[in-house]
């Protein structure tokens, strides 16, 4: 076996092991100039963003302190009455969260309608003119680029206090996020139904009715599930600006110190969260399951 | 000309049903799913408009002012170039925050990780309990860690950069432990086979498939995380937000629409340089 192995003549072998240091060599340099930057971005961060290493140490105790100290008093002997009392609002709350969760909803499903609309106006291989294209893009980075709760905070002072700008806000921001990732799909698909329609004398909208939705469809509807998700936990702090939802409960439980409150609210709205998730990564995984796998 | 071509395929519209029959037979089952699906959907939405009480007679009174604000921040003014320099310094303090938060909380989610992943760690209770841990991390908004920050060590970008790195460590926690069950398990079955143990499966054959993957994910919540950087001083959490919010209450229209310009151009600048190095990183092909 040993005799298999062709020894390289020396000279050779040298010329190639100095290669091999040289290429480690230059990979390490490349690594330390990465790490320098790293390092020095850091310590500006820091700077810039006044990070207290003091501060911090003198007062960690308090962040598990608030937790400590919002956990309710519970004792066995009593449970039903303690539990009772720890989530005395809960129908206020529960009905809070349900707006919460249909100002998510009512908002994702205008903002994805709208990025439907849109999105094949941005789509290079349906669009022949570039301005069209290029504007249509602009707009909908817009939309996304701007937070929802910015927009929020606009539509406050616009429409009044209330649901409705939390719905707008999140159905603008939805249509910004929404209509670049369905562009992006609409973009990937197939080239041979879009060609079947156009050479039967399919018009425009012919075309990406019987050529395109039905190839993108489901993709679609599982992006716009994933984007709920996300609004639900963006409707949960649209109360923050006075945007409807249970977020007003929650800053004013934070805000006066009402600790039992607030850790009854954050358990609901996790809760929901949690439960929402669930639920749409099973629809999605049936959605796109078949096809991927 | 299209017309007569469509008419034309169309002449022999009976001949090719009868050739055809399944694909002109409806298909009831996928139809009523379809019909009621879409009704629910509807009739999910209506129920939202009613039960929020949307206010129709307040859309076009608002989309009037709407219009009105827009003509008021018309043409965008700092005010002033002392006021221009304190944006761009809580500018800077937004970066700083979405730097060293979506940092810090890779590095806290990078151990993390390992436990919730379940070919790292084998143990399923304490698999299972990491995964659910980190759920209720993710579940709390960053504003609302935010919040609890602000409490902790005052206002300031410092509890901006607590409070991102608290989000991002239930985000990166769960990301990574996919990037690693979606691992390809032969490296580490090869470490095995010359006499490696698991961990060194793990550092050898594991680690250098997904070290890549990681950091794009990282770059990739740097950028998301510089938009939601932007907001976290509503609470009083440090950087533009902050100003943003005061310039909007006192409807000072001329220094939001400043600022809301400063933030898109900071953005699109970050998005443009994290996608470069993405690429550099992991190739043009396989961003995930």
């Amino acid at each position: 076996m040993q005799a298999a192995v062709t020894e390289l003549p020396e000279p050779q072998l040298r010329a190639l092991a100095d290669h091999y240091d040289a290429a480690v060599a230059a990979k390490r340099r490349r690594l330390a100039l990465g790490g320098v930057i790293l390092i020095a971005a850091i310590a500006a961060a820091a700077w810039m963003g006044e990070v207290d290493p003091k501060k911090f140490a003198e007062n960690f105790w308090r962040f598990p302190s608030y937790f400590i100290s919002i956990t309710p008093k519970l004792s066995l002997a009593t449970l039903w009455a303690d539990l009772a009392d720890w989530f005395w609002g809960i129908k206020r709350w529960t009905g809070l969260l349900l707006d919460t969760i249909l100002i998510a909803y009512v908002g994702t499903l205008l903002g994805a309608l709208a990025g439907f609309a849109l999105c094949f106006l941005a789509s290079a291989n349906l669009v022949r003119s570039r301005t069209l294209v290029f504007v249509t893009r602009r707009f909908l980075e817009f939309c996304r680029t701007v937070p929802d709760i910015v927009f929020a905070l606009l539509f406050v002072l616009a429409f009044g206090l209330g649901p409705l700008p939390g719905v707008l806000a999140i159905a603008i921001h939805t249509a910004g996020a929404l209509g670049k990732l369905f562009a992006e799909v609409v973009e990937n698909i197939d080239d041979k139904p879009l060609e079947g329609v156009a050479s039967s004398g399919g018009d425009w909208f012919e075309m990406v009715r019987f050529a395109v939705v039905p190839q993108v469809l489901s993709n679609f509807v599982s992006y716009a599930l994933l984007r709920f998700e996300i609004n639900v936990r963006g409707a949960a702090v649209m109360g923050f600006v006075g945007a409807g939802g249970i977020g007003q409960d929650l800053i004013e439980a934070v805000r006066k110190f009402y600790y039992s409150d607030v850790s009854a609210i954050l358990l609901l709205i996790i809760v929901t969260v949690m439960m929402i998730d669930y639920f749409t990564e099973g629809v999605r995984r049936r959605l796109i399951g078949q096809e991927r796998r | 000309m299209s017309t007569a071509r469509r008419t034309l395929s169309f002449g022999d519209e009976s001949g090719i049903a009868a050739r055809f029959p399944e694909q002109f037979r409806p298909n009831w089952i996928n139809r009523a799913k379809l019909i009621g699906g879409l009704t629910l959907a509807a009739a999910i939405f209506v129920f939202g408009l009613i039960r929020l009480e949307i206010p129709f007679d307040r859309l076009f009174g608002g989309i009037g002012r709407l219009i009105e604000f827009l003509g008021l921040m018309l043409p965008p003014d700092p005010g002033s170039w002392q006021l221009a320099q304190v944006y761009l310094h809580a500018m800077g303090e937004t970066l700083a925050i979405a730097f060293l938060g979506t940092l810090g909380g890779a590095l806290l989610a990078f151990p993390v990780s390992f436990l919730a992943a379940r070919n790292v760690l084998r143990i399923r209770p304490l698999q299972l309990l990491t995964r659910r841990l980190l759920d209720a991390v993710r579940g709390i908004d960053t504003l609302i860690w935010a919040l609890i920050w602000v409490g902790v060590v005052g206002l300031g970008p410092f509890a901006g950069i607590l409070a991102v790195m608290c989000s991002d460590f239930g985000n990166f926690g769960k990301l990574f432990s996919e990037a690693f069950e979606a691992a390809d398990e032969k490296p580490s079955e090869g470490v095995k086979a010359t006499g490696g143990s698991h961990v060194h499966g793990v550092r050898f054959g594991m680690l250098p498939q997904v070290v890549p993957i990681l950091a794009s994910q990282v770059l990739y919540f740097f950028e998301s995380n510089t938009r939601s950087a932007t907001i976290i001083g509503i609470v009083g959490a440090g950087g533009i937000g902050l100003q943003l919010a005061e310039q909007i209450r006192v409807l000072e229209w001329q220094k939001v629409s400043f600022l809301i310009l400063m933030i898109l151009v900071t953005v699109a600048a970050i998005d443009w340089i994290s996608s470069k190095l993405r690429f550099a990183i992991i190739g043009r092909k396989a961003v995930g």
